[in-house]
């Protein structure tokens, strides 16, 4: 393979010009698939269409409105919001809401419609038609009255009054980037106005297409701010190890290209949208793509400084860091492309877009770089001798000390893998977001005084056409709706029954006693008719009744409770359908909450067998590069524990992991395993090939790649931990997670790998090399 | 036209008008529109048999676009006036974007008004659902007022009024708004002409009036609507409906067009669609009568109680 690779760099360096040019070319007609990105904010995204919470939360929306909603939150420094002049406010909301482009509905204290009986007459009207006429005695008894209307109480004003809610629902557009944006501008000019005019009020918004715009926010942020921050923290790597202009202007060159192309052909040609998960992908394939370029370029300059000429020791690197680059980026591009293997599509692109970037930095790193070095002017003074004199001190140390370091690390590795079984999956999807986005602040403020944003909901058949009116039937969604309302973790309860029992309350003269279930079906049917007649447009039942008046939505607003827990309150919700309830009544619950609670635990599943696969694959190029199956063994053990370690640390802060955290290992595995790589074809040559000892090779090792391996290992921990500032959190947390993993796999590759080759090879101390050299062949 | 129309009962009392006398009068006391309308008066005064062939021939419009609006509304309207009474069968079939349908059946009987400032006056009884058999709505549908409605309730045998300014709601859940069916008094709306143009399908052989037209109660549920009138028999083909924030709402299209009395067009398929659900109702009349001898004591609350 030598000989071809050297022919093969000769070529290289001949036909530098044509190569640079070539390489570039290619590079912009993938990047030019860029015009084609799209941004996608919805959190849909984050669901396979198979995915059975996805398509129970699509039937529900399809059988009644859409679930698409922004709240104005409003709470007064002091005092209450039911005086004339807040009422006012609230009305003034009101009615700029319905001017909310999409919006098909609008719920305030204002136009919520109050009925009352006066014998035979039926009055249904706005319950604050016109603020500026009540006086101090009439707005606290619209206080009195939004209070004792369980639809409304705790959803539209709080029980103490301070705080309000002005509801509107919309028909947003599928994964439209633009309709959000002017959804939300229109809704943050008013939140605005708002603020300026009332100084001394708190105004807030949230709701789904807040979140769904957070998500695109957090996106754009992480390319433009996380991107550039990248490239700073390369160049002066680069450079301060090469100590080359023109090495660090090459590697830029290679790592930008990668990334352009790798988004330009999977973001742009194969038309994938592009989420929060997948806007880190530029900054993951900066990151390692330019492992590849530092090899290439290190051997090269350490070649000119022993006096060859630039284009010899061209050929030189490349005939060196053939074989360990070409293995490096296809275990790395193995371990994205398991991503594929995720429940959440914005995960399967960022992994596709990472492993094409992998293997495009590779093609470029053995050719537009060697070829574009041979154009520049090289100049090869710097200092990189020094730090392997450091490295031969540490693999002394390491060598005198194998024993302890075996016995110190296994215990620590055992340690914190004891840890492990205490992590739970929590994605609270607000808690995605961190207290720089505007959607994370709001949220929690408006759950802590009036309403929480997880909200599930039932769709619940009454078995028949027109069923609802049954009283069985309500008296069993009564039923239902009162033993939620006994359960700490909800706030607010919307029942069909709710309405029923008030519309009976006021056909019968709004007597109190009749505040109940109709006692016959055709009488209910006939109120409901006719109730429903009154109603204006916008504020119908539609939302809560399906055409054929066969089943009625209860939806449920929760507290601020992990996942655990709801996963904890829809089982025991089941268990007392299934025993209290009719079978026809039995359903399951849907909503962005139920999704996500079992995001975790989908992907959980999922990405077991992803990752499992990803490492027979990387394991088995291992051992075939290694052509050794002990070291092949032996390397399973570097590779494996990392992840242990990364977590057991994890585990001292925090019990709880998101979804993200499926992927860590994944992601991972193809980047740890280099440092195995190139640690154990190094002590493969010494000990194979030179006929050293265990201890030697050791020494042979850490001499010659030590020093190349803690420098890329420390980009690839300042490439993850730059993620790790993204205020999406599920990026930031894999990155930092990423970052701990590559970190912790460094210190076992420094500390375990070697006392364990010592302790495992040494009784073959050098047996038959020539025996052995000649069963191998070499790997570089 | 309300000077025009306060004319006409002014004349008459309260006794019917044959519909040749309504129309001399009608010319007769009409400032606005002019020679069209004088010699197509002149024609309906001949033979009942000719008043169908007549239907076809245009009346002259002025050219400022309010008032050609206003003249195409009232050309409409007129063509409409002396029907007297009519019942019929309706028939309404819900579907939501998923595909579920889910029928209404009600009747629904209408007596001409001859009281200036009001609209026709009208009972629905309703057949389907099972729950609501015998349900009884009666309406005195005003222009620019709630209308007023009280509604029999089999169930507790009693008679409810309705005091609501809502007609905007989704009648009996469908995409029908009480306002869309409700009688089209010229009052209710100011217009504005905006081009002639082909006839949506299935007539685009023909030409239309296309006018916008905004209401005037305060509680509708719209900010305009976009009316295309054909301009040979003045009947509605289609309609737009733009919702509060004028985005188009729903589109009701008018279909299966029979001419009754050989002078009043009734549509008897009336498909509304809205866009921004996904949802659509069909509505659809059968059984049209004419003159079927209903008065005034047809349509109070002690005949709400024996409609079934």
């Amino acid at each position: 393979m030598n000989n071809w690779v050297v022919a093969y760099a000769k070529a290289v360096v001949k036909l530098r010009w044509i190569i640079v040019l070539a390489s570039i070319a290619g590079v912009m007609f993938l990047a030019s698939g860029g015009r084609f990105i799209e941004f996608s904010n919805d959190y849909r995204y984050f669901f396979t269409e198979q995915n059975p919470n996805l398509q129970a939360f699509e039937r529900l929306e399809r059988t009644y409105t859409s679930p698409d909603t922004l709240l104005w939150v409003m709470r007064p420094n002091e005092g209450t919001m039911t005086t004339p002049e807040r009422l006012a406010i609230i009305k003034e909301i009101t009615e700029r809401a319905w001017q909310t482009p999409y919006s098909i509905r609008v719920d305030s204290l204002t136009n919520y419609q109050h009925t009352t009986a006066e014998n035979d007459d039926l009055t249904v009207r706005d319950l604050v038609p016109d603020p500026e006429a009540l006086d101090k005695e009439d707005a606290n008894e619209v206080g009195d009255i939004a209070l004792g209307e369980p639809v409304i109480a705790k959803r539209l004003i709080s029980e103490d009054e301070t705080t309000s809610a002005v509801v509107a629902t919309l028909r947003m557009p599928r994964d439209d980037q633009v309709a959000t944006s002017k959804v939300m501008e229109y809704a943050r000019t008013l939140l605005a106005d708002m603020r300026e005019k009332h100084p001394d009020i708190r105004f807030e918004l949230t709701g789904s297409v807040a979140l769904s715009n957070s998500f695109s926010e957090a996106a754009q942020n992480d390319l433009k701010i996380l991107t550039p921050a990248m490239y700073i923290v390369l160049a002066l790597t680069v450079f301060l190890l090469t100590r080359s202009f023109s090495g660090t202007l090459a590697t830029i060159l290679v790592v930008t290209l990668s990334a352009f192309g790798a988004m330009g052909l999977v973001m742009g040609w194969l038309g994938v949208k592009l989420t929060p998960p997948s806007a880190g992908a530029p900054t993951i394939i900066l990151t390692i793509a330019v492992a590849d370029s530092i090899h290439v370029l290190v051997t090269m300059l350490v070649e000119m400084r022993k006096g060859r000429t630039k284009h010899e020791a061209i050929v030189e690197s490349l005939r060196v860091n053939w074989g360990p680059v070409f293995l490096t980026s296809v275990t790395t591009a193995i371990g994205f492309a398991s991503l594929n293997f995720s429940d959440a599509p914005p995960f399967r692109d960022l992994g596709n877009t990472a492993a094409a970037g992998a293997l495009i930095a590779w093609v470029l790193s053995i050719s537009f770089l060697p070829a574009l070095i041979a154009i520049l002017p090289v100049n090869a003074k710097g200092a990189i001798v020094r730090q392997s004199e450091f490295m031969e001190r540490f693999a002394e140390t390491v060598i005198g000390n194998w024993r302890k370091l075996l016995v110190i690390m296994t215990i620590v590795i055992i340690a914190f893998a004891t840890l492990l079984p205490r992590f739970v999956f929590n994605d609270r999807f607000v808690t995605y977001f961190d207290d720089r986005m505007e959607f994370r602040v709001a949220s929690d403020w408006a759950a802590e005084h009036l309403t929480g944003i997880y909200q599930i909901s039932y769709s619940l058949s009454a078995g028949e056409p027109g069923g609802v009116s049954n009283p069985e039937y309500v008296a069993k969604l009564e039923e239902f709706a009162d033993w939620f309302r006994q359960q700490p973790e909800v706030v607010h309860v919307s029942t069909f029954s709710d309405v029923m029992k008030r519309i009976n309350k006021s056909m019968h003269g709004d007597k109190e006693s009749y505040y109940r279930v109709p006692d016959e079906r055709e009488m209910a049917a006939q109120f409901l008719l006719l109730y429903e007649m009154s109603l204006p447009y916008g504020l119908d039942l539609n939302d809560q009744i399906n055409v054929d008046k066969s089943a009625t939505k209860l939806t449920l607003t929760l507290t601020d409770i992990s996942t655990v827990e709801m996963q904890d309150l829809i089982n025991r919700a089941d268990t007392w359908l299934r025993e209290n309830a009719p079978e026809h009544m039995y359903s399951y619950p849907a909503g962005q909450a139920v999704m996500f609670a079992f995001i975790g635990r989908n992907n959980f599943d999922a990405m077991t067998s992803g990752t499992a696969i990803a490492l027979i694959l990387i394991s088995g190029c291992l051992m075939l590069a290694l052509r050794n199956l002990k070291l092949g063994l032996i390397s399973l053990i570097p590779n494996l524990t990392p992840p242990i370690v990364a977590f057991g640390i994890l585990a001292l802060f925090t019990a709880e992991v998101g979804f993200w955290s499926t992927f860590v290992i994944a992601t991972a595995l193809g980047l740890i395993v280099d440092a195995t790589v190139h640690f154990l074809s190094k002590y493969r040559r010494a000990r194979f090939e030179h006929g050293k000892d265990a201890e030697d090779s050791v020494r042979y090792a850490f001499s010659t790649v030590g020093t190349a391996l803690w420098v890329s290992t420390f980009v690839l921990v300042i490439g993850f931990a730059i993620l790790a500032l993204s205020p999406f959190k599920v990026n930031a947390m894999l990155g930092l997670m990423v970052a701990l993993t590559v970190a912790c796999a460094l210190i076992i590759d420094f500390l375990l790998l070697p006392s364990l080759l010592i302790a495992l090879d040494r009784r073959k101390k050098a047996a038959n090399p020539k025996l052995e050299a000649a069963s191998s062949a070499p790997a570089e | 036209m309300l000077t025009n129309r306060y004319n006409r009962f002014a004349f008459f009392g309260n006794g019917k008008p044959n519909k040749e006398d309504l129309m001399t009068i009608r010319q007769a006391t009409h400032c606005q529109i002019k020679q069209g309308i004088m010699i197509a008066a002149l024609m309906l005064a001949l033979p009942a048999g000719i008043s169908a062939a007549f239907a076809a021939d245009a009346p002259a419009l002025p050219e400022d676009p309010v008032a050609k609006g206003l003249a195409i509304a009232e050309e409409t309207d007129r063509r409409n006036q002396g029907f007297g009474d009519t019942q019929a069968s309706m028939k309404m079939i819900l579907e939501n974007a998923y595909g579920e349908t889910s029928e209404r059946e009600l009747r629904s009987m209408t007596l001409e008004n001859e009281e200036e400032n009001e609209g026709d006056w009208t009972l629905n009884v309703f057949d389907r659902p099972r729950d609501v058999d015998g349900t009884a709505l009666l309406t005195y549908s005003k222009i620019l007022d709630p209308d007023d409605q009280w509604m029999y309730l089999p169930a507790v045998k009693r008679v409810k009024r309705i005091s609501s300014v809502n007609k905007s709601g989704p009648f009996m859940g469908s995409e029908f708004a009480f306002e869309d069916f409700s009688s089209q008094e010229v009052g209710k709306y100011s217009y504005k002409w905006l081009r002639d143009e082909a006839c949506p399908d299935p007539v685009a052989e023909r030409t239309c009036h296309v006018t916008e037209r905004y209401p005037l109660y305060e509680h509708s549920g719209y900010t305009r609507q976009v009316v295309w009138t054909d301009t040979q028999d003045y009947q509605p083909r289609k309609i737009e409906f733009y919702d509060r924030k004028d985005k188009l709402l729903k589109t009701l299209t008018l279909t299966e067009y029979k001419l009754y009395q050989d002078k009043y067009w009734r549509a008897h398929d009336l498909y509304m669609e809205n866009h921004v659900t996904g949802k659509s109702t069909r509505l659809t009349w059968e059984d049209y009568a004419f003159n079927t001898g209903l008065t005034e004591d047809d349509f109070n609350t002690n005949a709400l109680k024996r409609a079934r």
